[in-house]
């Protein structure tokens, strides 16, 4: 069991996602970043969609009820055990009465914590993640607070000789996309999508090179950008169709909304563009009041990148069952 | 829809590294969503691809593009798009009281100037047809329902509401609806019904299915 401590609003259980369900208008949901939660899962030899908690609202505090390991990923925060300071993207023992406390982060805005395990919340239409939308799965359909108590499916650290002493570069040194490296400025890459060529060519020069801010009302439904206003005369109503998480759709105000892990299953605003898969994390990570850039890319560059994430947390799984292998062997000997 | 007695063919465009919308050609019309409505069915099984979504006469597919490439899908989808056709059930018709106007149809008035109608005429207009639902969408158990007469046509909103209440009848551009739950949306709210739309404790959670007749009834009208 996990004891919560201090939590803010949406602070939520989330693995990676609720699938098979748009047909009948159930969001994805899932954690923001999903490189996060699987790469804290393998390091605990967990399965990859094992639920976590993903945090977005700081300080956040829980007490372990059990021996167990845990890993802390995505953005970087001062995360303390007892006080002590963590490393981030490590896996760590932790024991029965042990307090976790995690600080406002310093890079990046949301936090995971994966538990060996994982949290056991019930599965409500194949997953545990949290909807805050439609308010079911994860924890009671909501966010979490003080005093709720979460159970953790097998934490045991013991049960087959799982070793917590190692850890992983964070995919923005793993992973990098270097295109701009002003502090303020997230880049990602973008496909154009199907109403692109309906925009004007100053319209279409005009979403490459502006930068756009992610406003506060923005959330993981979506974020709402700012910037300067992109042309819309002549757009017209679409009929409402399928949309995927990173679709950035440009309603008539000319302001565009990337849809994120809790997008409406479908919409009608005009597409301007889709974020590549591989670079949602980045996004997910990108917080309130940052400026996005967003940079043209081919499928075949998107497609590229996705191969080289799937392959990073490959090699961390196989680096790990090397690893316990070889700890295993010298324990028995 | 045909030309020289040819079905014409579906427009694609790609959504992001793993995604693939498939259009219909205009207009809107009840034979091209059957048409989808079967696609559909077919194309859920095909290998790569792991999610098929109907849209109001359009299919959007979600795939692993390391599996199946979106011109190898492209190509399927033509090759079956002339000879598939829905064999499903028919689906159950649904009679929803509706409270046209007040506080939880703050756009009624708007709608009947847009489309220059008096209320009764307005009200007269939306319960008048049977609507078809075509899909599932947005939230859950929303249903997107066809047959809106075309002079209740109307735009959605400039900026997206952040919430509206749950049993809110609304209309986004040619659309009709019920939004089952308390959510943000961008369509114009005229009325209220009672209905539980969607309940995640029932099989199936979805009120509304595919193919569903929706028969709408003025019990109250608030000017």
């Amino acid at each position: 069991m996990i004891e919560v401590l201090a939590s803010g609003a949406l602070n939520t259980v989330q693995d990676l996602g609720r699938f098979g369900y748009r047909k009948i208008g159930v969001s994805v949901a899932g954690t923001m970043d999903k490189l996060a939660l699987v790469a804290g899962n393998l390091l605990l030899g967990n399965d990859r969609n094992s639920a976590g908690i993903e945090i977005n609202i700081f300080p956040f505090r829980v007490r372990f009820l059990q021996n167990t390991g845990i890993v802390i990923t995505g953005a970087a925060c001062a995360a303390e055990l007892d006080g002590a300071s963590l490393l981030p993207w490590y896996a760590t023992s932790v024991s029965s009465g042990q307090v976790l406390m995690l600080s406002a982060p310093t890079q990046g805005c949301r936090v995971y914590l994966t538990v060996r395990g994982g949290i056991n919340v019930p599965v409500v239409l194949n997953s545990r993640s949290t909807d805050l939308k439609a308010r079911f799965g994860g924890h009671d359909g909501r966010s979490l607070q003080k005093g709720d108590q979460l159970a953790v499916l097998n934490p045991s650290i013991d049960s087959n000789g799982w070793k917590f002493d190692y850890g992983v570069e964070p995919p923005n040194v793993a992973l990098p996309f270097n295109f701009r490296t002003d502090g303020g400025t997230v880049a990602v890459r973008v496909i154009p999508a199907a109403e692109y060529e309906s925009f004007s060519e100053s319209g279409q020069a005009k979403f490459w090179s502006s930068l756009w801010r992610i406003t506060p009302n923005s959330n993981r439904q979506g974020y709402r950008l700012a910037g300067t206003a992109l042309p819309t005369e002549g757009q017209v109503e679409l009929l409402s169709h399928g949309l995927v998480p990173g679709t950035i759709q440009v309603p008539p105000s000319g302001q565009p909304i990337i849809q994120m892990s809790d997008a409406n299953t479908s919409g009608g605003y005009p597409k301007i563009g889709t974020v590549i898969e591989a670079d949602m994390w980045r996004l997910a990570q990108a917080g309130l009041g940052k400026s996005l850039q967003f940079v043209q890319v081919s499928v075949e560059d998107a497609i590229a990148a996705l191969v080289a994430e799937r392959a990073w947390l490959i090699k961390i799984e196989s680096d790990l069952a090397s690893l316990q292998a070889t700890s295993k062997n010298a324990s028995t000997r | 829809m045909t030309r020289n007695n040819k079905i014409l063919p579906p427009r694609f465009s790609r959504l992001g590294t793993c995604a693939l919308l498939c259009e219909a050609p205009a207009p809107l019309d009840i034979s091209w969503q059957r048409r989808i409505w079967a696609l559909a069915a077919r194309a859920e099984a095909w290998p790569g691809v792991m999610e098929v979504m109907p849209g109001m006469n359009n299919l959007m597919l979600v795939f692993d593009p390391t599996v199946i490439t979106a011109e190898e899908i492209k190509a399927d989808i033509i090759k079956l798009w002339p000879h598939c056709d829905w064999d499903g059930e028919a689906g159950k018709t649904l009679e929803i009281a509706v409270v046209y106007g007040g506080e939880n149809g703050m756009d009624m008035k708007h709608v009947a100037r847009h489309a220059g109608l008096s209320i009764d005429e307005l009200v007269r207009l939306h319960t008048d047809p049977v609507y078809t639902v075509y899909f599932l969408g947005a939230y859950p158990g929303f249903g997107y329902l066809d047959g809106l007469h075309p002079k209740l046509f109307t735009p959605r909103r400039q900026e997206p509401r952040l919430q509206v209440p749950a049993g809110s009848v609304a209309i986004g551009g040619v659309q009709a609806g019920v939004i089952p739950s308390m959510l943000p949306s961008g369509w114009q709210i005229i009325g209220h019904a009672r209905e539980v739309f969607f309940d995640v404790a029932k099989n199936p959670p979805a009120l509304l299915a595919p193919g569903d007749k929706i028969k709408f009834r003025a019990e109250r009208i608030e000017r």
